[in-house]
């Protein structure tokens, strides 16, 4: 009894730390929102973090549907992009009207749009899951995508429709002109964004989600229709996509067909992927990882795109999780104090996988420089493409650094199962 | 106007022909293995790609039998190295891993070859016109397309239900576990199969590749319509598959030939309404609306009958 009694009262007490631990991560990550911009004041950056900002609203949107509900969507720029359109035409109907609705309430507006196409094209679309929600999907996208070109007073053709954020009436003195001024507004709607989809996902609704996910024929036994539930998170998901395409629509003060396209759509699910999908933190790990490489990599090299696609291929067949996934697996680890036996086999593992990465890098950079003959500069050190050294250095890199790797790798795996079993014995389950 | 029909209809047949080539070997991996190869279609322009570079090499005649064997090489080094390890975290894996790929192979493809269409050329052989009708010119290469995928079509046709080895791919259809049951090596099927699949892939990109444009966005271009084509008919019924694969083919080939609008048909709208959808509805051309009418076509068949044509199964 007695030992009943404080077994309880620690879980009271654990689980009200959790609490605090819980809001104190929330309320550090919007004091970094507010603090940002103070640390890196350049436009360079501060135009970087409002892409990211909206990339975040963006990948938890897509979340709703992958991570939450179990549905592969090939088409959610539809939403972010119909929330663009929207965006700009309201923007455009509040400056011509003369309508009394300052900038910050537009993303409700680009919400809206994006809810209203769900609402419509949501119920036949989420008829049914998996592969074939997957299929309808890219019919969907690649149906708007065309459809944009055809309908030009709505979608203004290839060129799209402009707006000027500056004209609509001000808020708190903000003309929202400075680039600043964008990135708070965006990162106030990334913090009201975030916070209600977490919300989302705690509600009977989030959790029905999730066992629609899981095993939508016991969700029929307890009398939910799966379909009702997949299409409910399909309108929530196409309102925060639409929310993000409207912070886009502002921060660019243009929205055209590329919002709506494929790309669009391969890059969300690329982000929510690569972050990882069972936790609520992955797809903003992602958003971020990605803009970022998409920024940085652009003036680095010319097949940016390729890396991505091998990052991505990488972590589908190595870990599925995503990188969330990978941090979440140590938990347990660090909880029972065995992280430390892991670690070694980490930095012998460095060596060989840099060597390896290097080797890959080397060998994408010769091919696709070979006809131009420029020269390859990988950390400092110079190669040229049509040297005979370069392709040994590549080859001996990629072939040696895969060999010696893999050892490397099989220690950590060894590694790491003593330790999971010891941290299993002290009681933390992974 | 009958000028039109005949030479559409022949073209229509043959875009369908092509299709099939593509989406029957798309429709039996995924009956077989339950994955809906999202790299399908980076497989035949990957046969375009060697067949254009072989040609340049070695002639057409050998780049057709080697195209197509080097690509489904690949398919099966992919089935065995990527699928059957991404086996275990399930089908949604597994569809990603082929979505990763389709996006790698596009970016190896125009790293390689370019972004602009290379210089892929009907061989001089059949650069003739083969007959004259309603004084067009009707090429002989189309003829010879048409008669590839015809003798593939047949030869799937007799090799499914005529011999052992169509048996057992058969069987594996539908009862894979059960085909493992009695001593077949499953694992060895399906990567033959996805061989076979993504070699006839890379056969239709080679004899596809003189005729239409090859370039590094084609398999992004053709990749939706393929899936348009066997959701249409029904996911994992290949006489479906044959049918969808068909009615596409003539349905854009028609769209695209057809110039006629709404405008053109009841005249065109009051000029003082000034633009709105309404007008660009009403003054769009049937060819402007060919590249979505495949779409259109899956939304009204997911209203009318979600499982497609001859569909059975649920995923």
């Amino acid at each position: 009894m007695t030992t009943a009694t404080t077994s309880t009262s620690k879980l009271a007490d654990k689980s009200s730390g959790d609490g605090l631990r819980f809001y104190a991560v929330w309320l550090m990550g919007i004091a970094a929102l507010i603090v940002l911009p103070m640390i890196f004041s350049s436009g360079g950056s501060l135009t970087s973090f409002s892409l990211i900002g909206i990339a975040i609203v963006f990948a938890l949107s897509y979340n709703i549907l992958l991570g939450q509900t179990g549905l592969l969507s090939f088409g959610h720029a539809v939403h972010y992009g119909l929330g663009g359109f929207a965006a700009c035409h309201m923007m455009n109907a509040v400056v011509s009207h003369g309508w009394p609705i300052p900038l910050p309430f537009i993303p409700l507006f680009g919400g809206l749009g994006g809810l209203v196409f769900a609402i419509i094209i949501g119920w036949v679309m989420t008829k049914r899951a998996g592969t074939v929600f997957a299929m309808i999907s890219l019919g969907i996208g690649e149906l708007v995508a065309s459809s944009s070109l055809i309908l030009r007073s709505v979608f203004g053709g290839e060129s799209g429709i402009t707006t000027d954020r500056t004209a609509l009436p001000k808020m708190f003195g903000w003309s929202f002109g400075p680039q600043l001024q964008v990135y708070y507004l965006i990162a106030f709607w990334l913090v009201l964004s975030a916070i209600a989809m977490y919300a989302l996902t705690r509600t009977p609704l989030g959790r029905i989600s999730n066992a629609v996910r899981d095993n939508p024929e016991r969700v029929q036994f307890i009398g939910y229709d799966p379909h009702v539930v997949r299409y409910l998170a399909f309108c929530f998901a196409g309102f925060f996509a639409g929310v993000a395409g409207g912070l886009a629509a502002i921060n660019f003060e243009i929205a055209n067909s590329a919002y709506l396209g494929a790309i669009q759509s391969g890059l969300v699910l690329f982000s929510t992927f690569i972050g990882g999908t069972a936790y609520f933190f992955g797809p903003i790990l992602g958003a971020i990882l990605v803009t970022y490489l998409q920024l940085g990599l652009t003036s680095v090299t010319s097949v940016w795109q390729l890396y991505f696609g091998i990052i991505f291929i990488g972590i589908v067949m190595f870990s599925p999780g995503g990188i969330a996934g990978l941090l979440m697996m140590h938990r347990p680890l660090v909880r029972a104090g065995t992280l430390w036996t892991v670690i070694p086999s980490y930095f012998v593992a460095i060596v060989p996988t840099v060597a390896l990465a290097c080797g890959v890098i080397l060998t994408i950079e010769t091919v696709s420089r070979y006809s131009g003959g420029e020269a390859i500069n990988l950390f400092g050190i110079g190669f040229k493409p049509q040297s005979p050294v370069t392709w040994i250095v590549a080859a001996v890199l990629v072939v040696g650094g895969a060999f010696v790797a893999r050892l490397t790798w099989r220690r950590i795996a060894d590694a790491w199962d003593r330790a999971a079993t010891v941290a299993r014995d002290r009681g933390y389950l992974a | 106007m009958l000028e039109l029909i005949v030479i559409s209809t022949l073209n229509g047949v043959l875009f369908g022909m092509l299709l099939f080539l593509l989406s029957s070997g798309l429709t039996v991996i995924f009956s077989m293995m339950g994955v809906l190869n999202f790299a399908h279609a980076s497989f035949y322009m990957l046969g375009a790609f060697f067949g254009f570079q072989l040609t340049k090499w070695i002639g057409f005649w050998p780049a057709l039998v080697l195209a197509p064997l080097l690509v489904g090489a690949i398919g099966m080094a992919v089935e065995r190295y990527g699928l059957r390890n991404t086996h275990k975290h399930g089908h949604v894996a597994e569809l990603l891993l082929t979505f990763g790929l389709a996006f790698a192979i596009e970016e190896i493809v125009s790293m390689i070859w370019g972004k602009s269409p290379v210089d892929y050329r009907v061989p001089a052989l059949l650069d003739f016109p083969a007959f004259t009708i309603f004084s067009t010119n009707y090429p002989a290469y189309k003829i010879f397309m048409l008669a590839v995928s015809v003798v593939i079509f047949v030869a799937l046709l007799i090799v499914l239900k005529r011999t052992r080895v169509g048996l057992i791919v058969q069987a594996a259809l539908t009862h894979p576990h059960m085909v493992g049951h009695l001593g077949h090596n499953v694992g060895r099927v399906f990567m033959v199969v996805f061989g076979v699949g993504s070699a006839l892939a890379g056969l239709a990109g080679v004899i596809a590749g003189p005729a239409l444009v090859t370039q590094s966005d084609m398999a992004a271009a053709l990749g939706p319509i393929l899936f348009v084509v066997i959701v249409f008919g029904g996911l994992g019924s290949l006489p479906g598959a044959f049918i969808a694969s068909l009615v596409i083919g003539l349905v854009q080939t028609f769209a695209v030939a057809l110039n006629g609008s709404l405008a053109g048909a009841f005249g065109p709208l009051d000029p003082s309404a000034g633009p709105s959808v309404l007008t660009d509805i009403w003054n769009v051309t049937i060819a402007q609306v060919a590249p979505i009418v495949p779409y259109l076509l899956l939304v009204i068949i997911l209203i009318v009958r979600p499982l497609g044509l001859m569909g059975t199964r649920e995923s």
